[in-house]
């Protein structure tokens, strides 16, 4: 997995008018990005996306009645008028397990039931919660994390730099997957101990850190190629010989150019992160029973992939379309904001 | 030029070394985490949990674990496994490793020609539905999760279909060594190299388009027009040969980070115990000397990819050669 | 000069119109322009930039690949229509017959291949040779256009060459069919000022030695006085002036010619203290006014200005003015 970046330019003639850095170009920016179909369509489907899944307690509580995070092995539910088993009785072979209910598409276990007897849509919709949450938050910490290092490192430049990017590059070198699992399954076996600071092992604060942890030298890296470039530019360079402090300058010059970068790699971070999650949750080291997320339902139907197919392929379904909209929203994201920055995602 | 080189491998050594301090620290350092009691079971007494300790050398200061582990990993070569006593690192590495290629040599032969027609055909109709309609296809594939098109295509080919013409002919999940059975490993893998090559079908079609069409912009194009040349002679030796650069440098890389464990996800789903599979065993097992050997292993992979990608970059783009000349 | 007897045209463009389908509609950068370029001869087409100039050079070989671009008029070389040729057949006159150099020989040539390489391509497109020949023909090539060493010179990719050694290369690379047709676009442009004399006396002497009609698209009427035979002068997509150079030089019969000559400094002799620039911008393709196009910026403004004026004769000019009209037959037209 990997997050690649080619000669991430600043935006070009923000410099001289300072009101303009401010204004100017991220209402032009906005103003693009609304012009385009295919970005609004993708955040008109996030949003969706996002409402349906917020909706969880409702369908738990009004429709399925039963609670998606506790088994249901001898339950029953009506259909068409009929008590039926959650679990029944095996048909085939020696007739002694139980096949969960399939697919209903009416009111309660809308598309049936998973190995414990838990109503899957149900699931589906708090797993949802989970995953966008799980995904958001990581971004939100890659984000600030490696705006933060590659602006330290380019800014400072020496000794700084020096260690800064020698940590980058080793994080770079480590396959990041083999990273996010390592990390994972240190800490989902006896949680983490921070100081004071107790995480336990099924807290969703785990994978956060860690995907939010992993993919921070795809993006310090170009932000602190960013910053250096922006360093030699004309307009500091003139700042720098009229005798702006620095910090006036990183506050007015360096940020606000960093800052559009960074929303540009949001969405697509966000992607890669979504999938990150539901990867490492399929291994059972990313969001831990009860809880659900998108990646552990894939996990929760692998069991039954040949009986109740549904199970493991609506949730795959769920996060493709999520990743498609983040993927072509960010693709609008980048053209309204920068078009010249040639920046892909990739998994 | 000796130079150079001196100092590329002393940067591959520096980052390989800093790999193993940084595995070495999550498994032993993380607060938390305790490979004796990992060992030792969850309910073992204090007597056993500090008999292990001694028996591992947990009770060593952390930085004379780390020399030992890294003198028998390098040095003498006798690394063995922490938790099936006897077994040795290195063998087991070496085992899993034809699984490991022949699952990504077949997917990356696929994904290469395939993201080549696809990229090609793409630019040269851009605009149309066509181009439109594959770089949607593509997009899709690049947002799909690995392990779960592996799964659909496990539910399609052993369960559905399978009792269909159509993948009647598709065994069991598991590896065929291609010297004992050529037709048969064949088979055996056709399912994972495509379900493997999908993201990368999706990804490099998209890159490539991109890069054609942008070469296409350029001025050289036009300059081999006005000397009369053939638009497949364009296409072939002007375009695709400057779109390269990047292709060939994406693929270096993807190809290292895959050798290097990436592919665990299919290995999984289709059974496989290749070395994705056996480094996940041992992440699980907090198996250190065997999860020290793999990870090792997939740097050097890694970092090798990326020390090739630079050459290859200096073969394919002679303004980069002359630059470091 | 070569003679100047008159002999069939090799090009023959008659009113040639190239326009664009954009949002604000279809915009007309080449307006019905019509010339002829005999055997041998070296004209140069002036112009500023957004003339026109070079998309009619392009036209001519057929570059325009713009999907939204409408091409109409006719092209004829050698009595050939060149408009709506098949792609295959129009590759054969390419390269072979018509050649072509760019502005900018950096971004002109494949980074990725050797001159050596590019220049043995084309002539491999046109005609049946081996590599070797190829190269042997290139090291020729490259040694006639004046690069010393050229036999380690042909290995050498674009950027290891200095602007002039590579414009050197991309005559050598035109050339290297014996075109009967050489059009330069901008050829000394982007290269120093000692480096731009050096390459134009190239390009006449190889039009001399070569038989060559040369076609020299430039913005820079310094250059037109080092080199050409002929001049023709285009201002917002159509010729407003042309004549053999001497004349034009002497007596420019369109205040736009006029314009230009004054704003140029002298390439020998005394700097006058000086220069005086055309006041006002050119109108973009999208905004030409109606009637003359120069009419805004014109110093001799009239009330027929109003109305398009049509090419006059004067002596060996075209003029596309009413004040050389009134020259010719003289009214006592008021200078403001």
């Amino acid at each position: 997995m990997t997050l690649i970046t080619e000669a991430v330019a600043p935006p070009a003639a923000a410099a001289p008018g300072r009101v303009q850095v401010s204004r100017g170009p991220w209402a032009t920016a906005f103003r693009k990005l609304r012009q385009d179909k295919a970005a609004m369509t993708a955040l008109g489907v996030l949003v969706l996306i996002v409402v349906v899944c917020l909706m969880a307690p409702l369908y738990a509580t009004y429709v399925s009645k039963t609670d998606p995070f506790s088994s249901n092995l001898s339950g029953t539910i009506t259909v068409n008028g009929e008590d039926v088993a959650v679990m029944q009785a095996e048909t085939e072979g020696l007739g002694l397990g139980t096949t969960p209910i399939g697919p209903t598409y009416t009111g309660a276990y809308f598309f049936g039931a998973d190995t414990q007897g838990r109503d899957v849509m149900a699931r589906l919709l708090y797993g949802g919660q989970n995953s966008l949450l799980i995904a958001g938050s990581s971004t939100v910490l890659t984000l600030v994390l490696a705006g933060l290092v590659g602006i330290v490192a380019g800014f400072f430049g020496g000794w700084v730099d020096i260690v800064l990017s020698r940590l980058l590059d080793i994080m770079w070198a480590f396959p990041v997957f083999l990273l996010a699992i390592s990390l994972s399954i240190v800490t989902i076996s006896h949680g983490l101990v921070i100081g004071p600071i107790t995480i336990s092992s099924d807290s969703l604060l785990l994978p956060i850190l860690i995907i939010g942890l992993i993919f921070i030298p795809y993006v310090a890296r170009p932000i602190r190629g960013q910053v250096l470039q922006l360093k030699r530019s004309e307009f500091v360079l003139a700042a720098i010989g009229l005798g702006v402090p620095q910090r006036r300058i990183l506050v007015v010059d360096i940020l606000p150019n960093v800052a559009s970068t960074l929303i540009v790699f949001a969405p697509l971070t966000m992607a890669l992160n979504m999938i990150t999650e539901s990867s490492l949750s399929f291994l059972s080291i990313g969001v831990q029973s009860p809880a659900a997320s998108w990646g552990t339902i894939i996990e929760d139907g692998q069991g039954l992939l040949y009986t109740r197919p549904l199970v493991a392929v609506l949730p795959g379904i769920a996060v493709v379309i999520t990743v498609v909209a983040l993927n072509v929203f960010g693709d609008g994201v980048r053209d309204a904001l920068d078009p010249r920055a040639k920046l892909r995602v990739k998994d | 030029m000796g130079f150079i080189l001196l100092r590329r491998l002393g940067e591959m050594l520096f980052v390989m070394a800093g790999i193993s301090v940084l595995v070495f620290l999550i498994f032993f350092v993380t607060p938390g985490a305790d490979p004796a009691a990992r060992i030792a079971g969850r309910n073992a007494s204090p007597e056993v949990l500090a008999a292990v300790r001694h028996d591992f050398g947990f009770d060593q200061p952390i930085w004379v674990q780390y020399l030992l582990l890294m003198k028998r990993l390098f040095i003498t070569g006798d690394l063995t496994s922490f938790v099936n006593r006897g077994q040795k690192v290195i063998p087991s590495i070496l085992e899993a490793l034809p699984i490991t290629f022949s699952l990504l040599l077949g997917a990356a032969v696929l994904w290469v020609v395939v993201s080549i027609l696809i990229g090609v055909t793409a630019a040269m109709m851009r605009g149309t539905w066509v181009d439109k309609t594959l770089m949607v296809l593509g997009l899709i594939g690049v947002s799909m999760p690995v392990f779960w098109v592996g799964e659909v295509a496990n539910l399609i080919t052993q369960s559905r279909y399978h009792d269909t013409w159509l993948f009647s002919w598709v065994p069991a999940l598991g590896y065929v060594p291609l010297t004992q059975d050529p037709w048969g490993w064949f088979k055996a893998l056709v399912v994972p190299w495509i379900t493997l090559a999908i993201l990368y079908i999706g990804l490099y079609g998209r890159v490539l388009r991109a890069s054609l069409v942008e070469a296409y912009q350029e001025d050289f194009i036009r300059t081999a027009r006005a000397k009369g040349l053939s638009e497949r002679r364009i296409l072939i030796r002007h375009a695709l040969r400057t779109s390269l650069v990047t292709f060939v440098s994406l693929f270096g890389l993807d190809f290292g980070a895959l050798v290097g464990g990436g592919t665990l996800l299919v290995e999984y789903v289709f059974g496989l115990q290749g070395v994705g599979f056996l480094t996940f065993n041992a992440f699980g097992n907090l198996d250190l000397p065997m999860i020290m050997a793999a990870v090792m292993y997939a740097s050097v992979f890694v970092v090798g990819a990326n020390a090739v990608v630079d050459i290859l970059y200096a073969t394919l783009d002679p303004r980069v050669r002359t630059s470091r000349a | 000069m070569l003679d100047r007897t008159p002999s069939e045209p090799l090009l023959s463009v008659d009113s040639l119109t190239v326009s664009f389908r954009t949002e604000h509609g279809l915009i007309t950068a080449v307006d019905k322009v019509s010339f002829a370029i005999r055997p041998g001869e070296l004209v140069s087409l002036v112009g500023e930039s957004g003339s026109g100039k070079s998309l009619t050079s392009l036209a001519v070989m057929g570059l325009i690949t713009d999907p939204n671009a409408i091409l109409t008029g006719s092209i004829r070389y050698k009595g050939r229509e060149l408009v709506g040729l098949s792609r295959h057949k129009l590759q054969a006159v390419r390269g072979n017959e018509i050649a072509m150099i760019f502005q900018d020989p950096m971004s002109a040539m494949t980074p990725v291949y050797t001159i050596g390489w590019q220049i043995a391509e084309q002539l491999r497109a046109h005609r049946k040779l081996t590599k070797k020949q190829a190269r042997t023909r290139a090291i020729e090539l490259l040694a006639e256009m004046g690069m010393p060493s050229p036999e380690v010179q042909v290995d050498r990719y674009p950027h290891q060459l200095s602007g002039g050694m590579r414009q050197r290369a991309m005559i050598a690379m035109a050339l290297s069919c014996d075109p009967s047709l050489l059009i330069a676009d901008e050829p000394t442009t982007a290269l120093d000022v000692t480096v731009q004399a050096q390459i134009l006396r190239l390009i006449e002497q190889l039009q001399r030695n070569h038989g060559s009609a040369v076609i020299l698209v430039t913005h820079d009427m310094g250059v037109v006085a080092e080199v050409a035979d002929r001049v023709m002068v285009m201002y917002a997509g159509r010729i407003v002036e042309e004549g053999p150079k001497e004349p034009v030089f002497m007596h420019p019969g369109h205040p736009y010619t006029e314009g230009l000559l004054r704003s140029i400094p002298p390439m020998h002799g005394v700097r006058p203290h000086r220069l005086i620039a055309i006041p006002g911008a050119p109108p973009s393709p999208a905004n030409r006014p109606p009637g003359c196009r120069f009419s805004p910026r014109c110093a001799y403004r009239y009330e027929p200005c109003g109305i398009d004026p049509p090419l006059f004769r004067k002596e060996q000019q075209d003029i596309a003015c009413y004040r050389a009209e009134a020259l010719l037959e003289p009214v006592g037209v008021q200078r403001p």
